[in-house]
């Protein structure tokens, strides 16, 4: 028998999955991470997980990892310190940052602007220029940045980025200084523009550069440590990186380029409930993955996660393909205030983090969070499966008695049922940034939540988006892991090339694919996978001439063998219309081309739960009091790992396992699935959505 | 007066809405109105609007009252003056200002109003208005510094309705079109705006179908109420009863040499209410700068500004309009008689928010900054191209430039930064793409931010080097007088430009011209305004202002200025600098001035040439 090992390390938790690969049974592991070296957390979890499973090690044949460091790297400002050499003339690139100040009129009054990931005493220039066709407009002056690197030297810098006008036309004058700093300064991590990001608009190419320097040297110690030491340990197993992207590369390709790096953990959770929403019989899903102090969204469409061009972590926004996750403050931390001016109620961006934590936590917050009106709704029972963690409802109500009084509304408990509201609003519209804004209707999908908190709200949210049925996957807490382990290899080939379609044949586009699809396969054949095995997608960005933004389109392989400027023209069109309800007739313009190369998707035994008929009492633990739209309300706690397949919870109840809670309000059922999965519905409903189209 | 055709006749009813209601309402209009941003930016082709956002969009109430929007214009006015029935699908546009009761200010805007209609009511509106490139006339970018009338300014649209009832009225577009340089631009970036206006118009149904209407439009009443209950407090906290506030600043000329232009602004509270009086700004300007605005804008601006610091959440909105009286003096700078030129408001529109930082700072400390808004420096590039591929196309480039943010209270001013929302700087990479130039530099300028404890932002230098014949034009102001300092903080510097021709010798250009040949290898600066400081130079930390040395943000003789001694390296000589900070402060007579605009008006004309190369303008005269 052999075992393959998702890991996911969160800021508290690191989860590991072990799933045996013929059976499809799993075992989950859970321990603390270790933030200051998070290998010796995920070493201690595999060995905890294979004694639980009673294998050894050696059986484990590869250990899957959606990993943190690189985005932990940049919200907590602990990179490297990164030189960076520019053109002569642009040393202030990041300084002036596209001159962008967020917010409305009057927002500079109060923009605290955050400082560069590369200082600007560690940014010199040197003189050279290419120009925007590719030709060298004026050498490059060697001697000039000899004595540049030298002075970043002698500052202390960790890490080199390099980053010119126009090298994405050109990349000579970038390598050469490569090849120089190698020399001048020695074994230290180089990320060159041209190397990291060829494509035309000089600061999000260099800022994206300098983010890969500042996190490079990390995410390379991370993942040498955690090689070496699996290997240490007696496990024989491939190492593989979850990145943004929702793909596995190996640790090598990782670390080469880490700043696909930064979305690897909520790209875990996106990819997982692709898996579960698969095995649940369900195509077409909106994901949100509620945690502390964010939520995570996205789309999955046909059971492939919408991708983006662009990652963004805290104040930083690159230029990285990622699953296109948005990020938005609210959590079962954040923090319900109400400003005195307005009177209004607001919840988050701010949360009350680990420590001191929701009220009801006991360690010292006495601020109101979402956790806590949670609490005094009764959605979170004081006394949990497991019994790890009891919840103080005391200190909650009196956290919450403050909104109460400062808003006027008359009770605890519609205080409460205010934060619970708002938040779900606020989660509500990031799911419109993925679904609506992109021409998507919520009710042509299923609504799937995980993460700690998001099953507690994931009926409510099912209301306000229409995307039936709600489901709750098996172990929403570990999801994360799961996608990690489900996931294939992956690897892509981008070329910017800006044509106009009457500059471009039909034979010239096949070729440009072809030709970067040999490039992606060239890594996964590294990697041991047989050609055959390998599945080849491509996809070009389009816009009309003149356009400043593309929209991807992606090209059949078979349609490339034919007159495929054609059918994109269509393609481009349709997608236009479906976005912006009109079309011009400027000419196509092709902009980005990108060939995906992926391996085989694991073989894996999906579980499946005994049937159990409709009736689940067998699984009800007792009763419980909630309070729902202004009124308390008789509900039944039940015990997840106890319900069978075919069982129907009737809400109100609340549904209890080892790291998540679900809530079932009235009027709704929740059916279990023979996957694991709960799906709820409401009572009187129509038809599902998500497994339409 | 527009007369609206509604089906539905039963009107609608005021509910009592809940705050939670109110709260999700207040969040669906502010994602709707992103997502008008989003969809013009991601459809346009004139860099103006694509690359840079040099648009505004607003959502408004049955009655057309702003409930979510930011910036300058205003559709009660517009109905005011529209002849005519609108209705269901109907779509109206225009560029005229003299015909919208200053709607828009100057023809380049092109304003689109929609009425959003659910179940045969109007339960309010869309509109959105953009900055087109080019709208025909006598100089490329149609914004000609020596206009004298609104006929130079190229095509102005009167109110009508680009779409009747849904259906496209293609002659009139067609006629508009004939009149611009650039029309696939316009035609796309018009198609935008309306594309723009129906997802809000779409969004704002859904929210109907979701609360009812009546409880939406009883929200929309809340949520302007939320604003008026807010500026009530505030004004009680802000204004003394009784105690007129006032400020005075300048626009250095006009476009023909007339100038300083005196623009004055006097706020007094009365009760709840305050009255904000221009009495004594100049009479209208014989050149283009005019800033013809009106009483609503006034309140939208003011609000802007007492309310986003207070609740930076709080959808900001047009409710407290009743609190707010304004007094704006007929042929005036800012209420210019038919047809004097408009094209270069934007001179005024940032002087305005800079009379309202020096106004409301001054009993308001969270709001004292320095000054920051010489105006929306335009640089303007067009001709044919002599040879290539491309021989004898024509090129046209609008491009809006930064400078330093001013010293605020929560800090140093950001360095070459926009102080106007969403707007980006072009790429140099996107422009050497598009357009026959080449950027040598494109740095901020050292020493150019006011000193204080917190250093205003420097201001930039962009470098063009032109690579085909062809003319530039150029507005901008603050070249004469300076970008004020607030309490102790010193001034910015002056905006400047010039060229540097292939031939070596060197060309200062006034702050607004336009066709001005330029040749192959012709280097034209673009040097903006540094922000004004903001405290005491003396009290900011030693390590800083050497940091900002090593940073070569200032030069070690600009440290001095902080009183602190060092060298290039930014190594200090402490004791040095102690004793420098000893004998500056000692030099002092008295408090630090909690306005310093440097040298007085006189000797700053008598030095014009001196120290600009450019003559002083001319007094103003009544036209």
């Amino acid at each position: 028998m052999t075992f393959r090992l998702g890991v996911d390390v969160g800021g508290t938790f690191t989860d590991i999955l072990l799933i045996n690969e013929d059976t499809g049974e799993s075992f989950r592991g859970k321990t603390s991470s270790t933030p200051e070296d998070q290998s010796v957390g995920v070493l201690r979890g595999i060995e905890q997980v294979c004694r639980t499973a009673g294998i050894g090690t050696d059986q484990v044949r590869a250990v899957l990892h959606g990993t943190t460091v690189a985005t932990n790297a940049i919200l907590e400002k602990k990179g490297a310190r990164v030189g960076l050499v520019t053109t002569r003339g642009f040393r202030q690139i990041l300084q002036i940052a596209r001159s962008f100040v967020p917010g409305g009129l009057a927002g500079w009054i109060i923009w605290p602007k955050p400082e560069p990931l590369a200082a600007l005493e560690d940014t010199v220039e040197v003189t050279e220029r290419i120009g925007s066709d590719g030709q060298v407009v004026l050498e490059l002056d060697e001697d000039d940045v000899r004595t540049q690197l030298a002075r970043l030297r002698d500052q202390g810098i960790q890490a080199l980025s390099i980053s010119f006008i126009n090298a994405y036309a050109n990349d000579r004058h970038e390598v050469r200084v490569a090849e120089i700093a190698a020399e001048v300064l020695g074994d230290i991590p180089v990320s060159r523009s041209s190397a990291v990001l060829p494509e035309l608009r000089e600061y999000e190419r260099t800022l994206t550069t300098v983010a890969n320097a500042y996190v490079q040297g990390q995410v390379s110690r991370y993942v040498g440590n955690l090689e070496r030491q699996l290997h240490g340990s007696g496990l024989d197993a491939d190492l593989s990186i979850l990145r943004s992207d929702g793909g596995l590369v190996s640790a090598g390709i990782a670390a080469d380029s880490p700043v696909s790096l930064l979305l690897s953990g909520p790209a875990g959770g996106v990819t997982g409930a692709a898996w579960v929403a698969e095995q649940a019989g369900v195509e077409n899903i909106l994901t949100f993955d509620m945690g502390g102090t964010s939520t995570d969204v996205a789309l999955i469409q046909g059971l492939t996660p919408r991708v983006g061009r662009e990652t963004t972590v805290g104040d930083l926004t690159v230029r990285a393909t990622s699953l296109d996750v948005r990020t938005v403050g609210a959590g079962g931390g954040s923090i319900a205030h109400v400003p005195q001016l307005t009177q209004a109620l607001r919840v988050g961006p701010q949360s009350a983090g680990a420590v001191p934590g929701p009220a009801s936590y006991g360690q010292g917050g006495t601020e109101p969070t979402v956790t806590d009106a949670d609490v005094v709704l009764g959605y979170l029972p004081p006394q949990l499966a497991g019994g790890e963690i009891t919840l103080d409802v005391e200190a909650a109500h009196a956290a919450v008695k403050s909104i109460a009084e400062a808003t006027g509304l008359p009770s605890v408990h519609a205080a409460a049922e205010g934060i619970y509201d708002i938040v779900n609003e606020n989660i509500f519209g990031a799911l419109k940034l993925v679904s609506t804004q992109q021409g998507f209707d919520p009710r042509d999908f299923a609504l799937m939540a995980f993460g700690g908190a998001g099953p507690l709200h994931a009926n409510a949210l099912g209301i306000l988006t229409g995307a039936w049925p709600v489901i709750i996957p098996p172990s929403p807490g570990v999801l994360a892991a799961y996608g990690d382990a489900t996931t294939s290899m992956r690897d892509e080939a981008v070329q910017t090339l800006i044509r106009r379609f009457g500059e471009l044949t039909d034979a010239e586009l096949r070729d440009l694919l072809h030709g970067l699809a040999g490039t992606a396969r060239q890594s996964l054949l590294e990697a041991g996978l047989p050609e055959e095995d390998l599945t080849v997608t491509y996809a070009v960005d389009l816009r009309y001439h003149g356009q400043g933004f593309e929209i991807p389109v992606t090209v059949d392989a078979v349609d490339l063998e034919g007159a495929a400027l054609d059918v994109l023209r269509k393609a481009f069109d349709a997608e236009h219309d479906r976005l912006f309800n009109f079309l011009l007739t400027n000419e196509h313009e092709l902009v980005t081309a990108r060939a995906t190369v992926s391996g085989p998707r694991p073989e894996m035994a999906p579980t499946v739960l005994a049937e159990g008929g409709e009736d689940p009492s067998a699984a009800a633990r007792r009763t419980h009091e909630l309070w729902v739209e202004g009124q308390e309300v008789e509900a039944t706690i039940y015990d997840r790992h106890k319900l069978l397949a075919g069982n129907v919870v009737t809400g109100p109840a609340v549904v209890a396992e080892m790291d998540s809670t679900t809530l079932v309000l009235p009027g709704h059922a929740a059916t279990v699935h023979p996957s694991g999965s709960l799906l709820i519905r409401p009572i009187d409903a129509p038809a599902d959505s998500g497994s339409k189209d | 007066m527009a007369d609206l055709l509604q089906t539905a006749t039963e009107p609608l009813r005021t509910v009592d809405v809940d705050v939670i209601t109110l709260d999700l309402i207040e969040n669906g209009l502010r994602s709707a109105r992103y997502e008008m941003d989003e969809v013009l930016f991601r459809t346009a082709l004139s860099p103006g609007i694509r690359e840079q956002h040099d648009e505004f969009p607003l959502i408004g109430d049955p009655e057309g009252k702003m409930v979510v929007g930011q910036f300058g214009l205003s559709i009660p006015d517009f109905l005011d003056n529209f002849e005519g029935t609108i209705e269901e699908g109907d779509v109206l546009m225009t560029s005229d200002p003299y015909s919208c009761g200053a709607a828009i200010s100057h023809a380049n805007d092109w304003l689109v109003v929609m009425p959003i209609y659910y179940e045969g009511r109007i339960v309010g509106w869309a509109s959105q208005f953009g900055h087109m490139s080019d709208v025909g006339g006598k100089t490329p970018a149609s914004m000609p510094t020596d206009a004298r009338t609104i006929f130079e300014e190229g095509v102005v649209i009167p109110p009508f309705k680009l779409y009747k009832k849904g259906v496209l009225d293609e002659d009139a577009l067609r006629i508009i079109l004939n009149q611009v340089r650039k029309p696939d631009w316009n035609r796309a970036d018009l198609n935008g705006i309306v594309a723009a206006c129906r997802t809000a118009s779409r969004r704002v149904q859904e929210m109907c179908a979701r609360f009812g209407a009546d409880t939406y439009t009883s929200a929309l009443d809340a949520l302007l109420d939320r604003n008026y209950r807010a500026m009530k407090t505030l004004l009680a906290l802000v204004f003394e009863e009784g105690k007129p506030l006032s400020f005075t600043d300048y626009i250095d000329d006009d476009g023909r040499g007339n100038g300083p232009f005196e623009l004055t602004m006097t706020i007094t509270r009365t009760g709840d209410k305050v009255l904000i009086d221009l009495a004594g700004s100049s009479p209208q300007a014989e050149g283009p700068i005019n800033y013809y605005i009106n009483e609503n804008l006034i309140r939208m601006f003011f609000g802007i500004y007492m309310i986003t610091v207070a609740d930076p959440q709080i959808l900001w909105n047009d409710g407290y309009y009743p609190l707010v009286d304004v007094n704006i003096p007929e042929e005036s700078f800012w209420k210019p008689k038919y047809p004097a030129a408009l094209n270069g408001r934007n001179h005024g529109i940032g002087r305005l928010f800079d009379l309202f930082g020096g106004l409301l700072g001054q009993s308001n400390p969270d709001l004292l900054n320095g000054a920051g808004f010489s105006s929306s420096p335009h640089f303007m590039y067009s001709g044919n191209y002599s040879e290539g591929e491309r021989k004898g196309d024509w090129f046209q480039l609008y491009s809006i430039g930064f400078g330093g943010i001013p010293g605020r209270p929560v800090g140093d001013g950001p360095d070459g930064h926009s102080l106007w929302p969403s707007f980006v700087n072009i790429p140099c990479e996107y422009l050497e793409s598009y357009y026959p130039l080449r950027i040598d530099r494109w740095e901020t300028v050292t020493d150019t931010g006011g000193a204080g404890l917190h250093r205003g932002g420097n201001g930039v230098d962009v470098s063009y080097r032109f690579l085909e014949p062809g003319t530039i034009a150029i507005h901008d102001d603050r070249w004469l007088t300076y970008p004020w300092g607030v309490l102790g903080g010193e001034p910015g510097a002056r905006g400047t430009k010039w060229i540097e021709r292939a031939d070596g010798t060197r060309e200062v250009l006034p702050s607004k011209v336009h066709d001005v040949d330029v040749a192959r290898d012709d280097v034209l600066h673009f040097v903006t305004w540094g922000g004004g400081g903001w405290g005491d130079p003396l009290e900011r930390e030693v390590d800083l202002v050497a940091l900002e040395v090593r940073r070569g943000l200032i030069s070690a003789e600009g440290a001095r200025r902080y009183g602190v001694v060092c060298d290039e390296a930014g190594t200090v000589d402490a004791q040095a600098t102690e004793a420098l900070r000893a004998e500056v402060r000692s030099g002092r007579d008295g408090e630090r001035p909690l306005f310093d605009k440097g040298p007085d008006l006189e000797t700053i004309l008598a030095n014009a040439l001196e120290e600009t190369g450019l003559p002083a303008p001319t007094a103003p005269k009544p036209l």
